[in-house]
C-alpha cells in the first residue's frame, strides 16, 4: 500500500466521524496551545526582569549592610549587629581607581507637599553621581549640584509623576516643595522612564544624600551603588569595596555586595526554572489529550470492526491495518498540534496588545518540544488501538452486520 | 485447485467444545461451481472461511494450487487472498464512507496497485456491472441489489482464481437475488471457481456440485 494512500484513507477515516475527531483535535490542541502559551509566558515573565534589571545601569555593584553569606567557623559569642554604612564609608570608596561612580542611597517616605496639595512619596537621597548609575533622564531643568555630599543643601528633583501631581500642567522649577517641615527648591524633574527594579521612579523626590538623612534623622544608608570603569574590573572593585569597608569597620567583613551580573543571573536561572515547570504542567494536559486519543481510538476500533474485517480479507495483513490507525492518530495529533500552535499564537498576540510593556515572544524550543511531544503522544496512545485492530478475528468481526 | 484432506477445526463455547469440523476431505477443481448446504452450526461457513484462508485449521493440510497452507504466516496468507481470493458476503460490508467507484478501489490500493491502473478497472467495472451511474454514491444511497454488485465488483476487480460467496442473496429481494445470481454464474463460465454458502435450495440446487454438511461432516457431494 502507498503511504499516501494510507495517509489519504486514514484522514477519510476521521472526517467520517466528525464529531470524536473535533473532540479529539480540540483536546490537542488546549494541550499543545497551553504549553506553547504558558511557556511563552515564562519566558516573558524572565525576560521581563531581566530588562528591568539591565535598565539599573551597566558594571553595577550594589554595597548592602550586612553580611547575608554564612562563612563558617564559629558563631559568634554575642550577637553582632550589622554596622551601618554611613557616608563617609560610601566617600572612602572613592579612592578606588576600579570605581567610576558611587552613590551612596537613603530611602524614606515622607510627606511632600505644594500649593495646598500634599502626597506621601518616597524620598530618594542621593548623590550626583546616582544621575550616571541610573542612567536617569531629565525632562526639564537639571540634576542635583556637585559639591560637598555632606552638605544638606535645601534642593530637589521631582521624578515625572510627582510633579504632574504636585504642580500639574504648571511650571515647577524654580517653586518649593514643603518634605517634611524642611522646604525645597526644585531645581529639575526627571523624565518618564517608568519602573525600576520594585522602585517607581516617576514617583519619587530625589534630594542630597545628607539632606535626606537629616530628614529621616539618621547617618545610616540603605545601600550605596557603585558603578565600576569597565566590566573586566568588576571582581577587583568587588574585592576593593571589601577591603576599604573592612578597614573603616574595626575589621569586620560586615557587608554584602551583589554584582549586577550575579543578579541577572539568578533571576535567570530561577525565571528558567519556572518556565520548565509551568511548561512541564502544561504537559500533562498533553497526556490527558493523549489518552483521549486512546480512548477514542479504541472506540473507533470497536465501531469500525466490520471495516477492519472487510480490509483483512482483502488481504491487508496486520501490519498494514496497524499503519492505517497508526497514521489516523498521528494525523489528528499532527493537525490538533497546529490548531494549538494557531491558538497559542493568537492569545500572545492578544496578551502582547493588552500588556504591550511585557515582552511575549513564543520561545523556539516550546513549539518544537509541544508538536513534537504531541505527535509521540499520537503514535504512542495509538499503538494499542491500532494493535488492537491488527489482532482482530476476520471471521468474527465480519460474522456481525 | 483446492484439496482439503483431514481438515477439523473446534471451537471453545463456554464448558462445551464445539466440532465446526470433522475430519473434512475435499478437492475442487478450477473452474467448478459449488454450492454448500446445510442446516445452521453444520460447519458450511467455516469451511468457507478456511478455504478463503481467513480461518486456520486445528489440524489437516489445505493445499491451493499444489502449494501447503497451514504453515503460511500471516501476511503470506493476506498476500493470498489479495490476488487469488475474492469474497462475497451476505451484509455487502461495503465502507459506509465511500463511494462506490472507492470501495471498488480499496483492494487496489491495498495491494499498491498505480492510480492510473486503478481507474482504469474501477471504470471497467463499474461497466460491465451496470453502476457507472452510481459511481460517486455511497452505499446508504444504492439498492441493495446495487451494494451486492459494488461488493461482486470489489471482490473481482484483483482479477481473483477463487469467488467465495456467504449467503450472498440473503438479504436481497428476488428479483435482486436472480441479477446477482446471474452476475456470481457469469463470472464461474469465465473459469472464476465459484464456491456458494446458501440455505436456499433453489440457489443451491443451481450449481453443478451440490455439497451437503451436517455437524461438521460432507453428507453428501454430488
Amino acid at each position: 500500500m502507498k503511504i499516501t494512500d494510507t495517509i489519504r484513507f486514514a484522514s477519510r477515516a476521521s472526517t467520517g466521524y466528525p464529531t470524536r475527531t473535533l473532540l479529539m483535535l480540540l483536546a490537542m490542541a488546549i494541550g499543545v496551545g497551553s504549553v506553547v502559551l504558558l511557556s511563552t509566558l515564562g519566558d516573558g515573565a524572565r525576560r521581563y526582569v531581566i530588562n528591568q534589571f539591565s535598565s539599573l545601569g551597566t558594571n553595577l555593584l550594589i554595597v548592602l549592610p550586612g553580611r547575608s553569606e554564612t562563612v563558617g567557623g564559629p558563631p559568634p559569642l554575642l550577637g553582632v549587629t550589622p554596622r551601618d554604612l554611613t557616608l563617609d564609608d560610601a566617600m572612602a570608596l572613592q579612592r578606588s581607581s576600579a570605581i567610576r561612580y558611587v552613590a551612596p542611597i537613603s530611602v524614606g517616605a515622607a510627606p511632600v507637599s505644594a500649593g495646598g496639595r500634599q502626597r506621601e512619596v518616597t524620598i530618594l537621597g542621593s548623590t550626583p553621581h546616582l544621575y550616571q548609575v541610573r542612567q536617569l533622564t531629565m525632562a526639564q531643568g537639571r540634576f542635583l549640584p556637585e559639591g560637598d555630599s555632606s552638605r544638606a543643601s535645601a534642593v530637589c528633583v521631582l521624578g515625572y509623576k510627582t510633579k504632574e501631581e504636585l504642580f500639574g500642567k504648571a511650571r515647577a522649577i524654580g517653586e518649593t516643595v514643603r518634605i517634611g517641615d524642611r522646604r525645597f527648591r526644585i531645581i529639575g524633574v526627571l523624565s518618564k522612564k517608568g519602573q525600576s527594579v520594585g522602585l517607581d521612579i516617576a514617583d519619587i523626590v530625589i534630594v542630597p544624600v545628607a539632606s535626606a538623612q537629616a530628614i529621616f534623622n539618621t547617618t545610616s544608608l540603605f545601600r550605596i551603588m557603585i558603578e565600576a570603569t569597565d566590566r573586566d574590573v568588576i571582581p577587583r572593585a568587588k574585592k576593593t569595596i571589601a577591603a576599604i569597608i573592612k578597614e573603616r569597620h574595626d575589621g569586620d567583613d560586615d557587608i554584602t555586595i551583589i554584582s549586577q551580573d550575579a543578579v541577572l543571573a539568578t533571576f535567570d536561572r530561577i525565571f528558567t526554572a519556572l518556565t520548565l515547570t509551568v511548561a512541564g504542567i502544561a504537559a500533562i494536559s498533553l497526556a490527558v489529550a493523549g489518552i483521549l486519543i486512546m480512548n477514542v481510538m479504541l472506540i473507533a476500533v470497536s465501531q469500525r470492526r466490520a471495516e477492519i474485517g472487510l480490509l483483512k480479507a482483502l488481504g491487508a495483513p496486520a501490519g498494514q491495518i496497524m499503519a492505517l490507525f497508526l497514521a489516523e492518530s498521528a494525523i489528528l495529533s499532527i493537525i490538533g498540534a497546529a490548531l494549538g500552535l494557531f491558538l497559542a499564537a493568537l492569545s500572545t498576540s492578544i496578551l502582547a496588545r493588552i500588556f504591550p510593556v511585557f515582552p511575549l515572544n513564543v520561545p523556539l524550543w516550546s513549539l518544537w518540544a509541544a508538536v513534537g511531544i504531541s505527535v509521540a503522544t499520537g503514535l504512542i496512545f495509538g499503538v494499542l488501538p491500532a494493535r488492537r485492530a491488527a489482532r482482530l478475528d476476520p471471521v468474527q468481526s465480519l460474522s456481525r452486520r | 485447485m483446492i484439496s482439503l484432506r483431514k481438515i477439523r477445526r473446534e471451537f471453545q463455547v463456554g464448558e462445551e467444545r464445539v466440532y465446526a469440523l470433522r475430519d473434512v476431505d475435499l478437492v475442487i477443481n478450477s473452474g467448478e461451481y459449488i454450492s454448500i448446504m446445510g442446516p445452521s452450526g453444520s460447519g458450511k461457513s467455516t469451511l468457507l472461511n478456511i478455504i478463503g484462508l481467513l480461518d486456520r485449521p486445528d489440524s489437516g493440510s489445505y493445499l491451493l494450487e499444489g502449494e501447503a497452507m497451514t504453515g503460511l504466516g500471516d501476511s503470506q496468507q493476506a498476500e493470498l487472498r489479495r490476488h487469488k481470493i475474492g469474497f462475497v458476503f451476505q451484509f455487502f460490508h461495503l465502507v459506509p464512507r465511500m463511494s462506490a467507484s472507492e470501495n471498488i478501489e480499496l483492494p487496489m490500493m491495498l495491494a499498491g496497485l498505480d492510480l492510473s491502473e486503478r481507474k482504469k478497472r474501477v471504470n471497467v467495472a463499474l461497466e460491465s456491472f451496470g453502476l457507472t451511474n452510481r459511481a460517486k454514491h455511497r452505499p446508504d444511497q444504492l439498492s441493495g441489489g446495487q451494494r451486492q454488485r459494488v461488493a461482486i465488483a470489489r471482490a473481482t476487480v484483483m482479477q481473483p482464481h477463487i469467488l467465495l460467496a456467504d449467503e450472498p442473496t440473503g438479504n436481497l429481494d428476488r428479483v435482486s437475488g436472480q441479477e446477482v445470481i446471474d452476475i456470481l454464474e457469469n463470472l464461474n463460465s469465465q473459469h472464476i471457481t465459484l464456491i456458494v454458502v446458501t440455505h436456499d435450495p433453489e440457489l443451491g440446487k443451481r450449481a453443478r456440485r451440490q455439497i451437503n454438511m451436517i455437524d461438521g461432516q460432507i453428507d453428501s457431494d454430488k
